[in-house]
């Protein structure tokens, strides 16, 4: 790619999913970069984050590596990727040494691949920050920090008692999670959600029927059969007018 | 029948019929004179087989007549020939080589593909010498007088690349004074000086005989400490240096021009390029001794004095290319076609290619594969080109070398085979696999399938992007009135364009004001004047004093910068922009400068001398110490101009007074090129030179000479004599470095370009594109690049206008399609590519459904940083996104990790 700041933690992620005893990030000298935007600041961010992100989850964070050279340094270059080699073949095979089974591994990283887009959203500004000192990155992300991201993930769920099916908050919704039509009470399909919020911004306040779950589970969809709205009351009226609802 | 083979210094064979070398363009066949038939009108063996009848035997020279109106002369060098002195040995010792020689020997397509090995027994030599200065620094017959510029680092990198054939291996360079007078050549020599097992000796080193047994070559040097040595070694290196080229007496008489007494072109401090007829130019080593950047400095700076003259004409005889029409094949199944590259022997000799083919063939949408000697050959891309028409192919893989210099190459091939040049993927097995695993040649093969794998996999879902085309403003800024900058903006204006003139002083001229002549007796002060006249006359020069720049923005083509002057606040609208700010003198906190009267720099020294001051002219003695502020940790370079600098002061005051006691103490005397001829004639005039080292640097204290006056007196130790010397100094003269201009930061980061780790400009690369910046439409010249001196600061202010005009001469130019873009529905406004992009390429947007990110793809320069901060994978860099890379990853791994 053409910037380490390319580099997305999706990247990084698959890589380990998919068997990758280790994964080592190449970027220019921190300072020097070929382009103005300094992406090389960003890929050591995203690097000490999902260091403790495999920590958290139980691989060593010796995993991942990145390094930063000038494209002139060949010997530095090499002298780098031999030393990251070198580490992987003595840390073996993932699973080893008092690491998640490789099986455990695969379920661990499809769960943190979902939480991706919220983890961009939330560590926005420390994945941009610009550290000029290198030593800072160790400590740039600690682990009750990524203890605290995954055990407070929040979830957006809607209230069918409030929800008024006017599909604005469905329109909005980059991943097309929200299902329910007209007159079909929505509801948010967990499994495509990505926790942007953008459905509890985009919900007019008078409705107010999205809410932010944070930790706790979210409640069971109501059933396919069950939220048709039966409106009543005048057409020039619907609008304003709270429905009535054909509850059981 | 085989004869030698030239290219490969006759140490092999090769065929009458046979191809240059590797590389060479047009890779075709040729017969060459040792042909039987052409000398005794045998054989014909040749004929008979070819079944395209492509061999005529009986062409003849033909005559041709071109009308031109500018010839540009770029006859390079010969190499000099240590045969014509025979205590060289070379041709009656075997295991005696040139440089030359060397340099074959250690190349994967010469003579042992890549396997050094001495002549006489075919061993790998363990121990090697080097001898500097073969032929060149000599006032002997058949030798040169002069300095051949180049032997110094290119010895070095022989070493460096012998120890990366053979780690083991013994390396000795017998030298004179080590000249890295070039960017980044110090920090080279300081990398050669800590490997293992080298040694750097300063002695005259002679070739005394070889021993009977071994062949190995027995060499006679002086050491310091132990006296006369001799020393055997497996093999001795010559290296040699630069002879004109062998019939330049022809050639300028058939041309009309002048040599100089060494047999190099006749030519003009002021004016470089210009031969001594009009409308003949001359670029190259034909200029003098010279290395690569410099050589294409001179080029560009032909070209643009060509241009300055044939400008009336420019565009008249081209052609707009026509490529076919464009198919689309987005809807077809993926159809890929793998071709993969020997690079000669480069990745051959390494990586098994036929094995690669084959596991190539078995890969997804893989219909075609097959392996070519040189992708790059003319031959090669019309093959491309027709098995992608008779195969249906819509996506091509290059297995062979960088994208970074072939890909454009092979981009257009796709083209003129009608399909969208985004269709293609390099997989790089040269760099990143055979030049770096040499030694291991299956698991290279294995990397190198990977790699193809991986790039099959990525070529899958890659699609076809349009590219822009932007209008180009005609106008060029120029930052920096000096003499690199007013020689630049002049030869752009020649050429019809307007050009804008940014100094930051309230007068042009920059540091040639503080210089008065050249080494070659030139009167810059005048030089410089009727420079300045000409800019001021000029009526599409805008020159703008007292400048400070607040703003630059824009890109190539369509740049807007900002600046207040004594003229107040201006909005410049420009295409190119050239950066010639110059450099400075360091002002030394060493030997008592700033504290005593007595110690100038050679520049207040050279201004003292133009105005015959006092002290100049009545001093009985001067001293001059060298490598002020360089060559150190702080500024870790070579000034370049010093040494120079300091013979010629050290001939004006000879010339001012020929009793002046003149010593000059050095680390090594850095006169290179034909620059000795004054260094010699220096010590002719009794000029000392002495040697320091850093290790025991001359001291300075206030005296009293012999005769009573008081002195300031440098205490040296000779390294030689290992006495101590002092030296009395009326004026003391410190040879103070060339350091970054003030304000090179601002600068780079207002044009977006970087400063290397010396702090001056670096430029886009240092041997090929040495006048332009990574940037597009930012060019450099002058000292911002590098200390350099006056012709030199010239030649490259002419190479970065002719560099300039290759953008500027156009209507349009062309950007990437590899750019990002938003898909409106998945993006949520939030802002966080907007935040990252520091070209400021994205605009947010108020749309029905909420903000929304926009990009503009002309000022997008395709980093993907906002794709990686994106939430919701709205924004996306195209040729490098989510799935293609993702395609690489599982390509690389096929295995999931449950089945390990």
């Amino acid at each position: 790619m053409m910037c380490s700041g390319r580099v997305d933690m999706a990247h990084i992620l698959r890589a380990f999913a998919k068997g990758a005893d280790g994964v080592f990030i190449g970027g220019c000298r921190l300072g020097e970069c070929n382009y103005t935007t300094h992406g090389n600041y960003h890929a050591a961010n995203l690097t000490s984050l999902c260091k403790k992100i495999l920590e958290h989850i139980g691989l060593n964070p010796q995993r991942l590596q990145i390094g930063f050279m000038s494209g002139g340094e060949g010997n530095l270059f090499a002298a780098t990727v031999d030393d990251f080699c070198k580490t992987i073949k003595e840390l073996g095979p993932i699973g080893r040494a008092g690491e998640i089974s490789p099986a455990q591994l695969r379920v661990a990283l499809a769960e943190v691949t979902r939480l991706v887009p919220y983890i961009k959203i939330v560590k926005h500004t420390k994945l941009t920050a610009r550290l000029e000192d290198a030593a800072d990155y160790d400590n740039h992300f600690s682990l009750e920090e990524i203890e605290q991201l995954f055990g407070e993930v929040v979830s957006y769920y809607i209230d069918p008692a409030k929800c008024q099916a006017c599909m604005i908050c469905s329109k909005r919704c980059p991943v097309e999670a929200i299902e329910g039509g007209k007159s079909q009470i929505h509801v948010i399909d967990q499994d495509k959600c990505i926790k942007c919020g953008t459905c509890l911004h985009a919900c007019p306040s008078r409705f107010g029927a999205v809410t932010e779950i944070v930790g706790d589970p979210v409640p069971p969809p109501l059933p396919v059969e069950k939220r048709t709205i039966l409106r009543t009351g005048s057409k020039g009226n619907k609008k304003n007018t709270p429905t009535k609802r054909a509850l059981p | 029948m085989a004869y030698p083979d030239q290219y490969n210094q006759e140490i092999s064979n090769n065929k009458a019929v046979h191809i240059y070398f590797a590389q060479a363009i047009p890779l075709i066949t040729y017969i060459d004179q040792s042909c039987l038939y052409l000398k005794e009108k045998k054989c014909r063996i040749c004929e008979a087989v070819c079944k395209n009848d492509a061999i005529d035997l009986h062409q003849i020279p033909e005559k041709m007549t071109l009308n031109v109106a500018a010839i540009v002369l770029s006859p390079g060098y010969d190499v000099y020939d240590p045969k014509v002195r025979d205590e060289y040995g070379y041709g009656r010792l075997q295991n005696v080589v040139t440089g030359m020689d060397y340099e074959r020997l250690m190349c994967a397509t010469g003579p042992y593909e890549g396997e050094i090995l001495r002549a006489s027994d075919m061993r790998h030599p363990h121990k090697v010498a080097w001898i500097q200065c073969v032929g060149s620094r000599r006032d002997s017959e058949g030798d040169n007088s002069y300095c051949s510029a180049v032997c110094c680092t290119y010895a070095q990198k022989q070493v460096i690349l012998t120890k990366d054939h053979n780690s083991d291996a013994a390396c000795t360079i017998f030298h004179n004074d080590v000249r890295s007078y070039s960017k980044g050549f110090e920090t080279f020599y300081q990398r050669t000086q800590k490997l293992p097992d080298v040694r750097f000796i300063r002695s005259y080193a002679s070739i005394v005989g070889e021993d009977p047994e071994t062949q190995n070559v027995i060499v006679r040097y002086a050491t310091e400490s132990e006296g006369v040595k001799e020393e055997s070694f497996d093999m001795v290196v010559l290296s040699v240096g630069m002879n004109p080229p062998a019939d330049y007496q022809g050639l300028a008489e058939k041309f009309g021009i002048e040599v100089n007494c060494h047999g190099f072109c006749q030519i003009d401090s002021a004016n470089p390029m210009a031969t001594t007829r009009p409308g003949i130019f001359v670029s190259g080593a034909f200029q003098g001794p010279m290395d690569i950047p410099e050589s294409v400095f001179t080029a560009s700076a032909a070209g643009s004095q060509c241009g300055e003259l044939l400008n009336y004409r420019r565009g008249k005889l081209t052609r707009e290319r026509v490529y076919p029409s464009e198919k689309d094949n987005t809807d077809e199944e993926p159809r890929i076609g793998v071709f993969v590259c020997h690079c000669g022997a480069n990745i051959s000799r390494v990586v098994n290619v036929p094995d690669t083919v084959a596991n190539a063939q078995t890969l997804p949408n893989v219909v075609h594969v097959q392996e070519q000697l040189f992708s790059c050959a003319t031959n090669s891309m019309q093959q491309i080109v027709d098995t992608v028409k008779e195969k249906s192919l819509n996506r091509v893989v290059i297995a062979a070398c960088s994208p970074r210099t072939l890909e454009p190459l092979f981009r257009d091939t796709l083209r003129e085979a009608g399909i969208n040049k985004y269709y293609l993927d390099m997989a790089n097995i040269r760099e990143h696999c055979s030049w770096c695993h040499a030694r291991e040649k299956e698991a290279a093969t294995v990397k190198a399938q990977d790699i193809i794998r991986m790039s099959v996999a990525r070529s899958i879902d890659l699609e076809p992007l349009r590219e822009f085309d932007l209008p180009v403003n005609k106008a060029a800024l120029v930052v920096g009135g000096g003499l690199a900058g007013m020689t630049c903006a002049l030869s752009i204006a020649d050429q019809g364009h307007e050009v804008y003139l940014l100094e930051r002083q309230s007068e042009l001229g920059g540091t040639a004001r503080k210089l008065y002549s050249t080494l070659d007796g030139k009167d810059v002060q005048a030089d410089l004047t009727d420079l300045v006249r000409r800019i001021y006359h000029h009526p599409a020069i805008h020159v703008y004093t007292e400048v400070v720049i607040t703003e630059a923005t824009g890109y190539v083509g369509n740049f807007v910068t900002r600046v207040t002057s004594e003229r107040g606040a201006t909005v410049i609208e420009h295409g190119a922009a050239v950066i010639a700010i110059g450099a400075e003198e360091y002002k030394p906190i060493e030997y008592l400068y700033g504290k005593d009267e007595r110690v100038v720099t050679q520049l207040e020294l050279g201004e003292r001398i133009a105005r015959e001051d006092e002290t100049v002219t009545r001093a009985q003695s001067v001293v001059m110490i060298q490598c002020i502020g360089c060559r150190n940790e702080d500024h870790n370079y070579c000034s370049r101009v010093c040494c120079s600098h300091s013979v010629k002061n050290a001939l004006k005051l000879k010339a001012i007074n020929p009793e002046m006691d003149v010593a000059i103490a050095f680390r090594d005397m850095r006169t290179y090129g034909f620059n000795e001829t004054y260094y010699r004639e220096a010590s002719h005039q009794d000029v000392r030179f002495i040697r320091w080292t850093p290790e025991d640097p001359p001291v300075v204290d206030a005296g009293e000479a012999e005769d009573g006056r008081p002195v300031l007196q440098m205490v040296l130790t000779d390294p030689i004599l290992g006495k101590k010397l002092v030296f009395d100094a009326d004026l003391l003269v410190l040879a103070a470095a060339v350091i970054p201009p003030k304000g090179a930061q601002e600068i780079a980061s207002l044009f977006k370009v970087p400063l290397g780790p010396d702090g001056f400009f670096q430029e886009g690369h240092v041997k090929l594109r040495p006048v332009e910046f990574s940037t597009s439409g930012v060019f450099l010249c002058g000292m911002a690049h590098y200390p350099k001196h006056i012709p030199e600061a010239i030649n490259q202010a002419y190479g970065a206008a002719g560099r300039a005009l290759t953008l500027l001469s156009n209507d349009i130019v062309t950007v990437s399609g590899a750019v990002c873009e938003v898909s409106e529905k998945s993006c949520i406004g939030c802002g966080a590519c907007d935040t990252v992009c520091s070209y400021g390429a994205i605009e947010l947007r108020k749309t029905k459904q909420g903000q929304k990110a926009v990009v503009n793809p002309v000022i997008c320069k395709g980093d993907g940083l906002c794709n990686a901060v994106c939430p919701t994978g709205a924004i996306v860099l195209k040729h490098f996104n989510d799935r293609e890379i993702l395609r690489q990853i599982d390509a690389l791994i096929p295995e999931s990790i449950e089945t390990k």
